[in-house]
């Protein structure tokens, strides 16, 4: 298929950034998103022009590096999916395709289509563990009943992979999905609960810090969730901040 | 680390408690509302109690201006903070894919609303005021009737009037749902049934609103 791509080239963090056109063709339906990137940096390459930077690393969806808001929609408009998932059959042979770095003041581009996300990891650093005693005395934590629904919903809550899809997509760039998420796997355990109070109140003053927006409950982040994380992790959260707060 | 003293989900919560007790002002209005149509005597007796109660005037209204002024002031600040969180704005974004209109645009519905406040206050409050406590009449318990029912003799006012019902009913379609949400209430067992109450107030409530001042205009009282 012959496609068009419109892409954010951006020299670096300070420079102003613009779209770019670029032809491509040969593009087959089974190959994925990334490797079209592949070979349209091949060709630049070969042209002597600088490659697009893109994010990725696992391509195989768990990794969370791949961070494209192809045509609108964050990692593309196939469901439950992250950029290295999609394949381009999800697009018609002849169409434009823009390409653009997930947009938020907490992710700064550093390059082309490359974020900084590191504001996600100092959320996760200010409170999003269990602190264990790890010198050979754990305890087996299937000594500890869980029931099994909430086994599950912590499971559940614990598959994101804080790509940031949910910020990218958010009106408000907001980063709820992503730190209920962290908070809920922990809230749901037995193991979470005596840090509970300071991890939600720590998290969310991180957050708050780190420039991300507020949660209007659009519930688009869990649509374009690559992992489904529903918005049910937001609601425990704000209940988990109520408790600690009051 | 320290710690401020409403988080962004603090806000929210506040907006939600907020929305809740405006929601239920709402449907407190409404039933009077729905007095002038179905017992007008009733309508009267009632508009002269809450004009007159002393709990009514000195706690309870001033106690919904300071709602309405908190909903609306959050509201705009919430809005500024978010538009700040993404200074750059994608070149090709496609939100309806992920999400309502509704839900994207409170601020507009809202603003709308905001604007009949002002018409409304305009139209029965200032005059109110104006008739109690700086012209200082006698107090006249059948008045209210015929009052209201002269106020909706204007059909562009009618329509303005409905518009912002319509405006009200979009701003409600997101918010009653989204007040159990930001409260933390969500689960698998409430959530559907939350989400159809909130479609069936968000519509049912402004179009009684509406029919209320249609139906004023419709049959004029000569007096």
């Amino acid at each position: 298929m012959d496609l068009t791509l419109k892409i954010w080239r951006q020299k670096d963090a300070k420079s102003t950034g613009k779209m770019v056109t670029y032809p491509i063709s040969g593009i087959e339906g089974h190959m994925s998103f990334l490797e079209m990137m592949d070979i349209l940096n091949d060709e630049l390459i070969e042209k002597g022009e600088e490659p697009v930077a893109f994010d990725h690393d696992c391509r195989e969806g768990i990794c969370g590096m791949c961070s494209m808001f192809i045509n609108g929609e964050a990692h593309g408009p196939d469901r439950k999916v992250t950029t290295c998932q999609l394949h381009m059959r999800m697009f018609e042979d002849g169409e434009t395709i823009h390409i653009e770095p997930f947009r938020a003041n907490a992710f700064p581009v550093l390059k082309d289509l490359m974020i900084d996300r590191s504001s996600f990891d100092r959320i996760q650093q200010s409170g999003g563990y269990i602190s264990v005693n790890t010198s050979g005395n754990t305890q087996d934590a299937n000594a500890l009943p869980i029931p099994k629904k909430d086994a599950d919903l912590a499971m559940d809550a614990a598959t994101c992979i804080g790509c940031g899809a949910c910020v990218a997509t958010c009106k408000n760039s907001s980063a709820m999905l992503f730190v209920s998420a962290k908070v809920s796997q922990y809230a749901l355990l037995p193991q979470g609960q005596v840090e509970a109070k300071d991890r939600v109140l720590n998290m969310v003053n991180q957050m708050d810090v780190e420039g991300f927006g507020s949660c209007t409950n659009t519930g688009a982040c869990e649509v374009e969730c690559p992992k489904g994380i529903s918005i049910e992790n937001i609601a425990r959260m704000n209940r988990e901040l109520m408790k600690a707060t009051v | 680390m320290s710690q401020s003293k409403f988080t962004t989900i603090g806000r929210k919560v506040l907006m939600a408690l907020s929305g809740f007790f405006l929601m239920f002002f709402l449907l407190q209005h409404l039933t009077i509302n729905m007095l002038s149509v179905v017992d007008p005597d009733s309508f009267n007796s009632v508009s002269h109690f809450m004009g007159y109660n002393p709990v009514i005037q000195f706690l309870m209204q001033p106690i919904l201006i300071f709602a309405v002024v908190f909903h609306f002031v959050m509201g705009m600040y919430l809005e500024y903070k978010n538009n700040k969180a993404r200074s750059v704005k994608y070149a090709y974004n496609k939100p309806g894919t992920n999400s309502n209109w509704m839900s994207r645009n409170m601020i507009y519905s809202g603003l709308v609303v905001l604007a009949f406040l002002g018409l409304h206050f305009y139209d029965f409050w200032i005059p109110e005021m104006d008739f109690k406590y700086i012209s200082g009449h006698e107090e006249e318990p059948t008045r209210y009737l015929v009052e209201l029912n002269h106020k909706f003799q204007n059909p562009i006012k009618v329509g303005l009037y409905v518009l912002a019902f319509i405006a009200l009913a979009l701003h409600l379609l997101h918010g009653f749902q989204s007040s159990f949400q930001s409260v933390g209430f969500n689960n698998n067992k409430y959530t559907p049934t939350i989400k159809k109450l909130g479609n069936i107030f968000a519509i049912v409530v402004p179009a009684l609103f509406a029919f209320v001042a249609i139906y004023h205009f419709l049959n004029p009282l000569h007096q």
